[in-house]
C-alpha cells in the first residue's frame, strides 16, 4: 500500500496491485447500500452476542440473555417424540397380535419399533440380522425351540428361557457323559444314532446298539422319532438345523455336556406394547409362520 | 464485452467509461472512496414497438402469476382440485394432468436443465431477452415505475420533485407511491403461498388469522423483497446481486443479436440544425433520449455493457427522434457486433444464426427436452421398488430349502384404488409369501388405495442344491388394471458368487 496507487489506463480505475498473467484487478468501490448492509451485519452480530450463547470462556461460555440451549431444545423434542409415540403405541396396547400383523399401518409401526428394540437388546446374542450363532437360536428360519406362533414368541420374550423367572421356559438336557450317566462307548453310539436321524450316513452297528438307549434316555423329550417337542423346548434332531453344530464332534460334545443357554425375561424391563411390537417384528421377519 | 466493442470503429468516437454508467461516468473510484454513491435513475416513458411488447409480456407473466392459483382441475374426489399445487403435507406436486411424487424429483431437475439450456440458446441468439422482458425483477420494477409515474409524473417531474423541499404535495405523492407499492408487494408475496395450499381455503384462513405461521412468514418475506427489490434496489439488483449478467456474458459472441448503437451510421455525432445538411456527419443528434429512457442508467452508445438488459427501450426512444429529424429508424437496433464491424469497412453484414455455439445449445436442449417428454409420456402409475434383505442375505430352512427376504415398496400413483398381482420370476420351484397379503396361484394379491403406497415384507423359498449357482437373477412383476411394472433383483443361496 505504499506509494501512489496504479491506475488502469482504459477505465481510469485504481487497481488493487494484484496481477495474474497480465490481468490486473480493478479496485472499484462497493455500492453504498452494500457497505450499509455490512455495518448492519456487524450490528446484528453484537445484538446476537447479547441474546444468544456466543463467547467461550475458561470455565464455560456466555449464555446470552435468552438462555437459548440446543441441548434443552433436543430434550424438549425428545419429550414431544415420547408423547407422540405414546399416542401411536396406544393402538399397540389394545390390538391383538394378529390384528397388529394384519393391519399394514400397525404392522409397519410395530416393525419399525421392533427393529430398534431388537437392535438395542436382542442383537447382542441373536445378531443384528437375527440369525443367531452357535448356542444362540436363529430367529429368521422356520425352526422354533419354544414355538413360532405369535403368542409363543410373545411368551418366550416375556418370561425368558432358564431366566430365573418363576414362569420361565425351562428345560434341561442332561450331561450324560460329564455326570457319568452313560458310559463313553454308549455316547459314541448315540452320536452315530443322532447323525443317522438327520438322514446322514452313519455306522450301522453303532445305530443298532444305540436304538434302545435312545428310546430309554432321549425319547421322553425328543420323541421316539427324534422330532423334538416344543412344549419342553426339545430340538428336532431330524432336520438340518443344529443349535450347537451338526458335525459328530459337536453332537458328541452336546450329549456329553448337555448345554442350555439362558435368555433374560424381558417382561421385567419392557411394557406389554413393546413386547408385542418385538414379537410381531420377529414373527414377520422369520417368514410370518411359514 | 467492453473490450470487444472497443475494437469496433476508429476509436475517435469512443467515449469509454469505467463502469459504462452514462450518468455516473468518472465516479469510478478515482478518489479511492470506501463506497460509491448510487446515482438515481429516472427512466422516461417511451412509446414504440418494444415498449408495447414489454407491456404485453408484463401483463401475461403477472397475469399467470396472480391468477393461475384460481384455476381448478378436476382429478378425483380424494385429490385436490387446484391446477397447480405443491402439497408439502402429502408430498405431492400437481400440475394440471401431471401428478408427481417426491421420488420423481428428477423431473424438476430436468426442468431446470431445460430452462438453463433454453436461456443459453436464447441468449446466444438474441442477447439477454430474459433480463429485459421476462425476469420477475424486470417485470416488477416496470410495474413499480408505472405507479411512480402515476404519483410523481414522468422523468422531469420526478427530478424536480426529488430536488424540491418537503411540502404537502411532495409528501402525499411520495406516501401514495409507497402505499401502492406496498399493496402490490403484499399481493405479490401473498400470491406465492397460494401455490402451496388450497387457494380459496388459505385465503379465508389468512384473513381469519388461522393460516399456518409458515404462510404468514413466507408472504411477509416475499412482500419485503418485492417492495425493496422492485421499489428501492431496481437496477442495483441486476448490476451487483444477480449472477446471470456475468454468466450470460459468456453466452454472447460477435454474432449474437443485441441492442446495438450502430456507430457506423451514428458517428460523428452532434447537434443538428433543421434543414442543415447530413453530409459528412453521423445520424446521431446527441439528443440523449436513449440515455434518459434507459432503466439501467447507461449510455448504449458506449457499446455493449454489463449493465445492459437488452430491453430495447432506447430503440423506441431513438426511432421516435429519427422520425422527427427525418432520418431512417434503426440507429439503435437489434444488431450484431460482426455486422457493425462489416459495415464500418464497407462490407455487407452477414448474420449467422447457426453457429457451433447455438448448434450445441440447440442439440442439448432438444435432447434433454426429448428425454423429459419421453419420461413423462411413458410414466406409469404403477411403480415398485425392491429392497433385498441384506442381513441375512439368505436363510437355510430346516428342510434344506433356501429362503430370501425382500421388502417391496408398492406405489399406486393413480387416483383410484386398485389391486396389484405380484409375480416372482426366478429359480425353479420358487414360492412367494408375504405377511399380510393373500397369495394364491403363486402370485401375491395386494390392495392399494388411491394415490397410495405400501411396503410389504416378501419371502421367496426355493429348493437350491449346493451345486447350483449361488446367485440367480430374478425379478418382481406387477400386473394391475392400470398397467404393469417390473424390478430386477437376485436370489442368493451362498456367500460366494458362483
Amino acid at each position: 500500500m505504499s506509494g501512489p496507487r496504479e491506475k488502469d489506463e482504459v477505465s481510469g480505475v485504481e487497481t488493487t496491485g494484484h496481477e495474474w498473467d497480465g490481468i490486473r484487478e480493478l479496485d472499484n468501490p462497493l455500492p453504498r447500500w452494500w457497505v450499509w448492509l455490512f455495518y448492519a451485519c456487524i450490528a446484528f452480530a453484537v445484538v446476537y452476542w447479547v441474546l444468544m450463547p456466543a463467547w467461550p470462556g475458561v470455565h464455560g461460555y456466555t449464555h446470552g440473555i435468552l438462555h437459548n440451549s440446543a441441548r434443552a431444545t433436543v430434550a424438549e423434542d425428545l419429550r414431544a417424540l415420547a408423547a407422540q409415540r405414546g399416542a401411536e403405541g396406544a393402538k399397540l396396547k389394545s390390538a391383538s397380535l394378529e390384528q397388529i400383523e394384519a393391519d399394514p399401518k400397525l404392522q409397519a409401526y410395530a416393525l419399525a419399533q421392533g427393529q430398534s428394540i431388537f437392535g438395542d437388546n436382542c442383537a447382542t446374542c441373536h445378531g443384528q440380522g437375527g440369525t443367531g450363532g452357535k448356542g444362540y437360536p436363529n430367529l429368521r428360519d422356520d425352526v422354533w425351540l419354544w414355538g413360532g406362533k405369535l403368542e409363543d414368541i410373545q411368551h418366550t420374550i416375556t418370561v425368558g428361557v432358564r431366566s430365573g423367572d418363576p414362569d420361565a421356559r425351562m428345560s434341561q438336557m442332561p450331561a450324560f457323559g460329564r455326570d457319568g450317566m452313560l458310559p463313553a462307548t454308549q455316547i459314541d453310539d448315540l452320536t452315530e444314532y443322532v447323525v443317522a436321524l438327520s438322514h446322514r450316513k452313519a455306522d450301522a452297528g453303532s445305530v443298532a446298539r444305540a436304538a434302545p438307549i435312545f428310546q430309554a434316555q432321549c425319547s421322553a423329550c425328543h420323541g421316539p422319532e427324534g422330532k423334538g417337542n416344543q412344549a419342553f423346548g426339545a430340538p428336532n434332531l431330524t432336520d438340518a438345523d443344529w443349535l450347537y453344530g451338526s458335525d459328530r464332534t459337536s453332537i458328541h460334545d452336546q450329549i456329553w455336556n448337555g448345554r442350555g443357554g439362558v435368555m433374560p425375561a424381558w417382561g421385567h424391563r419392557f411394557d406389554a406394547a413393546t413386547i408385542k411390537a418385538l414379537a410381531v417384528y420377529i414373527h414377520v421377519k422369520s417368514g410370518g409362520g411359514q | 464485452m467492453t473490450v470487444v466493442i472497443n475494437t469496433v470503429g476508429s476509436g475517435s468516437h469512443k467515449k469509454v467509461t469505467g463502469k459504462g454508467g452514462g450518468s455516473s461516468s468518472g465516479s469510478g473510484g478515482s478518489g479511492g472512496e470506501l463506497y460509491k454513491k448510487r446515482e438515481p435513475i429516472y427512466p422516461k416513458l417511451v412509446h414504440g414497438r418494444w415498449r408495447t411488447i414489454k407491456w404485453l409480456v408484463l401483463v401475461a407473466t403477472l397475469g399467470v402469476y396472480y391468477l393461475l392459483r384460481g384455476v381448478r382441475w378436476d382429478r378425483a374426489p380424494n385429490a385436490p382440485n387446484q391446477a397447480v399445487l405443491v402439497d408439502f403435507t402429502h408430498a405431492r406436486f400437481y400440475f394440471f394432468f401431471i401428478q408427481l411424487w417426491p421420488q420423481e424429483v428428477y423431473y424438476f431437475t430436468g426442468l431446470l436443465v431445460v430452462a438453463a439450456l433454453a436461456l443459453f440458446l436464447v441468449t446466444a441468439l438474441f442477447g439477454r431477452l430474459w433480463c429485459g422482458y421476462a425476469c420477475p425483477q424486470t417485470v416488477s420494477t416496470d410495474l413499480f415505475i408505472v405507479v411512480e409515474r402515476l404519483f410523481e409524473g414522468d422523468r422531469n417531474a420526478r427530478i424536480r420533485l426529488d430536488a424540491a423541499p418537503w411540502s404537502f404535495d411532495k409528501f402525499w405523492r411520495k406516501g401514495g407511491k409507497h402505499f401502492v407499492w406496498l399493496l402490490i408487494a403484499v399481493a405479490t408475496g401473498g400470491a406465492w403461498v397460494f401455490y402451496f395450499d388450497d387457494a380459496p381455503t388459505l385465503m379465508k384462513n389468512l384473513f381469519a388469522g388461522t393460516a399456518p405461521m409458515t404462510a404468514y412468514i413466507s408472504a411477509a418475506i416475499l412482500t419485503l423483497t418485492t417492495y425493496s427489490l422492485a421499489g428501492g434496489m431496481r437496477e442495483q439488483v441486476c448490476t451487483y446481486m444477480c449472477p446471470w449478467p456475468r454468466i450470460q456474458g459468456a453466452m454472447l459472441d460477435e454474432h449474437s443479436l443485441q441492442v446495438t448503437y450502430r456507430v457506423d451510421r451514428g458517428e460523428p455525432r452532434g447537434a443538428h440544425k433543421k434543414d442543415a445538411s447530413w453530409e459528412g456527419r453521423g445520424d446521431c443528434v446527441d439528443c440523449k433520449q436513449c440515455v434518459v429512457a434507459c432503466p439501467m442508467g447507461i449510455d448504449i452508445r458506449d457499446g455493449a455493457q454489463l449493465e445492459c438488459i437488452n430491453c430495447a427501450l432506447c430503440i423506441d426512444a431513438c426511432d421516435e427522434i429519427m422520425g422527427k429529424v427525418g432520418r431512417p429508424a434503426g440507429l439503435i437496433a437489434f444488431d450484431t457486433v460482426a455486422a457493425v464491424l462489416a459495415r464500418e469497412v464497407g462490407q455487407k453484414p452477414q448474420y449467422k444464426f447457426v453457429r457451433s455455439r447455438t448448434l450445441y445449445y440447440g442439440i442439448a436442449l432438444a435432447l434433454v427436452s426429448g428425454i423429459m417428454l419421453n419420461g413423462l409420456m411413458t410414466r406409469s402409475s404403477v411403480a415398485i421398488d425392491v429392497i433385498r434383505d441384506r442381513n441375512p442375505t439368505f436363510i437355510r430352512l430346516s428342510d434344506g430349502e433356501i429362503r430370501n427376504g425382500y421388502t417391496l415398496k408398492l406405489m399406486n400413483r393413480s387416483n383410484s384404488g386398485t389391486t396389484y398381482k405380484i409375480d416372482f420370476v426366478g429359480p425353479a420351484g420358487a414360492r412367494v409369501k408375504a405377511v399380510g397379503a393373500e397369495s394364491g396361484a403363486g402370485a401375491l394379491s395386494v390392495d392399494l388405495g388411491p394415490d397410495g403406497q405400501r411396503s410389504l415384507q416378501v419371502f421367496v423359498t426355493a429348493p437350491i442344491g449346493d451345486d447350483q449357482p449361488h446367485s440367480v437373477p430374478a425379478k418382481f412383476v406387477i400386473h394391475s388394471p392400470a398397467g404393469s411394472a417390473e424390478k430386477k433383483t437376485v436370489f442368493l443361496s451362498g456367500d460366494e458368487g458362483r
